[in-house]
């Protein structure tokens, strides 16, 4: 099923600091890790949004943010239209219900003491109006069966399972509660090549089955091409680029995005000497202290003045036909330049 | 009279027709609770200087496994290597005198570890952990290994080296902790380097500095260069040639445009057929069915035959011996030459 034009998450100025704090007994805050700094994006029923960036960036703090782990410092999360802070009892269950995660290691995020089946299961517990006590072992075997796992093993524990069929417990423990959206973060980076294709192809077929829509966090920028509708580049708690997913790769107008894109080896040894290489020297620098104007002008080869003076909005830039954080945006194709 | 170890060591200088390093059907079991866990059964490849070999494999295919016997860094018991040799130059690591081996390995053969934190000591200041190797194998006073690590940081392009000479591993990046195992594995000038996934835990922008980083060290000394990953991007961008690992086996050797184009084993095809590709968007990737076994209980006959759309009756029984297909290439697979004409199994 192709993603349709319905609204079904608006996240708006998203922004998360964690205190930083100093002292033992008085607490003194000192500052903030701006982790997430200000977040827009809409995603649509039955759409995937790709989400990159380099470790740090904030991309599993927004994912927290989505599911109601943390709160944010400030902005709003809308689930079909209705604001997430503001939703209190049944409504906020139910809200928190439609959105579910699979987490990236399937070796620590599954309960080693409980069984396949008390873990599939427990959301039933906390949700009992989605499976009636009499019907849960049913619908746990149902689950199994929907993500490829044999419905008889539902007593075992997970170290009885493979590290591609712990994330396929994963996923079923997502879906239990028959949630709209799935927020996947790091899905298959655990997991060896051979396996990684097997549960792409199971979060595929299960997305046109349920019409679900995800957010996919991960730092293969092949396999994220290969699941997404659209893709948004984190840089140090912001959206640099967003687009659809041959805007970014094949036309990407910021800077950090073409380095990104660059700096991916790719797997075919043919013309690799004449490839483009940007290389960025350094670090990101630290979320607690972000430069000012544009954040990632400490590594930008194109930086001018303006540059540490004004921040570039996420707007769309001339030239180009989808959204960039750079006052330089220029479309560029890194990839097959040579 | 016992040899000394200057007399068994091999020379520097002209290899004649041996490689530089060659492992040569290499064994390696251990004894568990469990029973016997077979994790290399006959691994053959070799290395030439200036040479970087890709070693591919996917997690448990017995990697590190083989580094670790050709660093002599395998504790033994539980390991134990019931056959097989590991030829430096010539002269086969596993029979010399102790002595001997600890002027080769740590020295001429050096290795970065998967994970640089733990591989790094917490509580000394990273200069003086590079300038170990120069204290303890040059017998180096402290002031001058302080030096050389100064030398060394600036060589792996640490900013600022000496300001931060004095500080501890864990006021470092990722990045910049795997710039410092790479000083000191390059400290004493290896003729063999020996990196496992020294990149799986970083990040893209940090893996193309650290590749970079290590393909210009290469050029200026002609190491021989090992790299394990299970990236084929990585192998792709930097070897010269493959060895594809399996259940503890080669399964193939070739030279990297040789295997992308034509893969001669069923298993090196199906992992390159699985990479997510541009022009394939929207439909299913390739997936190799089924999981990788259990070396406690390995499959008979080819360990591949439980996932392999090419096996006929005997591969359940006939464990394929490495065919060789050229003088620079093999294949463990009896029925290779389907496999390399692209006729589907
Ligand atoms: N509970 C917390 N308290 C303080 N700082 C935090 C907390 N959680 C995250 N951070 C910081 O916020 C920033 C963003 O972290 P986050 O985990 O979202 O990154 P990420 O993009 O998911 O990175 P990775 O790719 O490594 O998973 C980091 O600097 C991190 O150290
Ligand atoms: N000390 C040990 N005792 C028992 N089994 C081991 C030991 N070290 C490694 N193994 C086993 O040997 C196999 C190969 O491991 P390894 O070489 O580390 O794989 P990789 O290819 O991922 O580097 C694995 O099944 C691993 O569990
Ligand atoms: S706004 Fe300036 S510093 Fe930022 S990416 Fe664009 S050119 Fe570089
Ligand atoms: S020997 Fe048989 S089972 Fe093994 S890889 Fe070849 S065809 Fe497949
Ligand atoms: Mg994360
Ligand atoms: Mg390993």
């Amino acid at each position: 099923m192709a993603p349709t034009d319905e609204v079904i998450l608006e996240v708006r100025d998203l922004v998360k600091h964690f205190p930083l704090t100093q002292g033992i007994l008085f607490k003194r805050q000192i500052g903030a890790i701006k982790a997430v700094d200000g977040v827009s994006f809409d995603l649509h029923r039955g759409e995937t949004l790709g989400v990159v960036g380099e470790s740090g960036c904030g991309k599993s703090t927004l994912a927290k943010l989505l599911m109601a782990l943390e709160r944010p410092t400030s902005g709003s999360v809308k689930i079909n239209g209705r604001d997430m802070a503001r939703a209190r009892g049944g409504e906020l269950k139910r809200m928190r219900r439609n959105v579910q995660m699979v987490m990236q290691d399937p070796y620590t995020s599954l309960n080693p003491r409980m069984t396949v089946g008390d873990i599939i299961g427990e959301p039933f517990e906390i949700h009992p109006d989605v499976a009636p006590k009499g019907s849960r072992a049913r619908k746990v075997q149902e689950l199994l069966e929907v993500v490829g796992l044999n419905p008889d093993h539902i007593n075992r524990y997970p170290h009885q399972f493979s590290g591609g069929q712990r994330q396929r417990i994963g996923i079923a423990r997502g879906l239990a509660l028959q949630p709209e959206i799935i927020i996947c973060d790091e899905p298959v980076s655990a997991l060896d090549v051979s396996i990684q294709a097997q549960v792409i192809n199971l979060l595929e077929r299960l997305q046109d089955e349920f019409n679900l829509a995800y957010i996919f966090i991960a730092h293969d920028l092949s396999v994220v091409r290969h699941i997404s509708d659209r893709v948004a580049v984190m840089y140090l708690g912001k959206i640099v680029e967003l687009g659809k997913d041959t805007e970014i790769y094949d036309r990407p107008a910021h800077p950090y995005t073409q380095a990104l894109l660059s700096a991916v080896p790719v797997p075919d040894p043919e013309g690799r000497q004449n490839r483009e290489r940007i290389i960025l020297q350094g670090d990101p620098p630290s979320p607690a202290n972000p430069p000012s104007g544009c954040r990632f002008r400490t590594r930008c080869w194109k930086a001018q003045d303006i540059c540490a003076t004004e921040e570039p909005l996420l707007q769309i830039r001339p030239g180009t036909s989808h959204e960039s954080a750079c006052h330089f945006a220029e479309s560029h194709d890194v990839v097959h330049s040579a | 009279m016992k040899n000394t170890a200057t007399d068994v060591l091999p020379a520097e200088g002209g290899l004649g027709n041996e490689p530089l390093l060659a492992v040569d059907d290499l064994h390696v079991e251990f004894v568990t609770r469990g029973g016997l866990v077979k994790a290399v059964n006959g691994v053959s490849y070799t290395l030439q200087p200036g040479e970087t070999l890709a070693v591919l494999g996917e997690s448990g295919s017995g990697k590190s496994v083989t580094a670790q016997a050709i660093m002599g860094i395998l504790d033994m018991p539980p390991a134990r290597i019931p056959k097989g040799e590991i030829r430096f130059r010539g002269t086969d690591l596993l029979k010399l005198p102790e002595d001997a081996k600890t002027q080769i390995r740590g020295q001429r053969i050096a290795m970065i570890f998967q994970d640089a934190l733990s591989a790094l000591n917490p509580v000394f200041t990273v200069g003086w952990q590079i300038g170990e190797m120069f204290r303890v194998h040059r017998g180096m006073s402290k002031r001058d290994a302080e030096k050389k690590a100064v030398e060394l940081m600036d060589r792996v392009r640490i900013p600022a080296a000496k300001a931060r000479v004095h500080d501890y591993p864990h006021q470092f990046s990722g990045g910049m902790r795997q710039r410092i195992m790479i000083a000191m594995s390059i400290a004493l000038d290896p003729e063999v380097l020996i990196a496992d996934e020294p990149t799986t835990a970083l990040d893209v922008t940090v893996q193309a500095q650290i590749m970079e980083l290590l393909a210009e060290l290469q050029r200026e000394s002609n190491m021989g260069l090992i790299l394990i990953t299970h990236d084929l991007g990585v192998v792709a961008d930097v070897a010269d040639k493959i060895a594809v690992m399996y259940a503890g086996r080669i399964v193939e050797n070739a030279p990297v445009f040789d295997i992308y184009r034509h893969p001669a084993h069923p298993y090196s095809k199906g992992l390159l057929e699985s990479i997510p590709r541009v022009d394939l968007k929207g439909q299913e990737l390739y997936a190799i069915k089924g999981l990788p076994p259990n070396l406690l209980n390995m499959p008979t006959g080819c360990a591949f035959h439980p996932r392999c759309p090419y096996r006929q009756d005997n591969c359940v029984t006939d464990v394929p011996e490495l065919y060789e297909i050229s003088p620079v290439r093999n294949s463990a697979c009896h029925y290779w030459r389907e496999v390399l004409d692209g006729t589907d199994g």
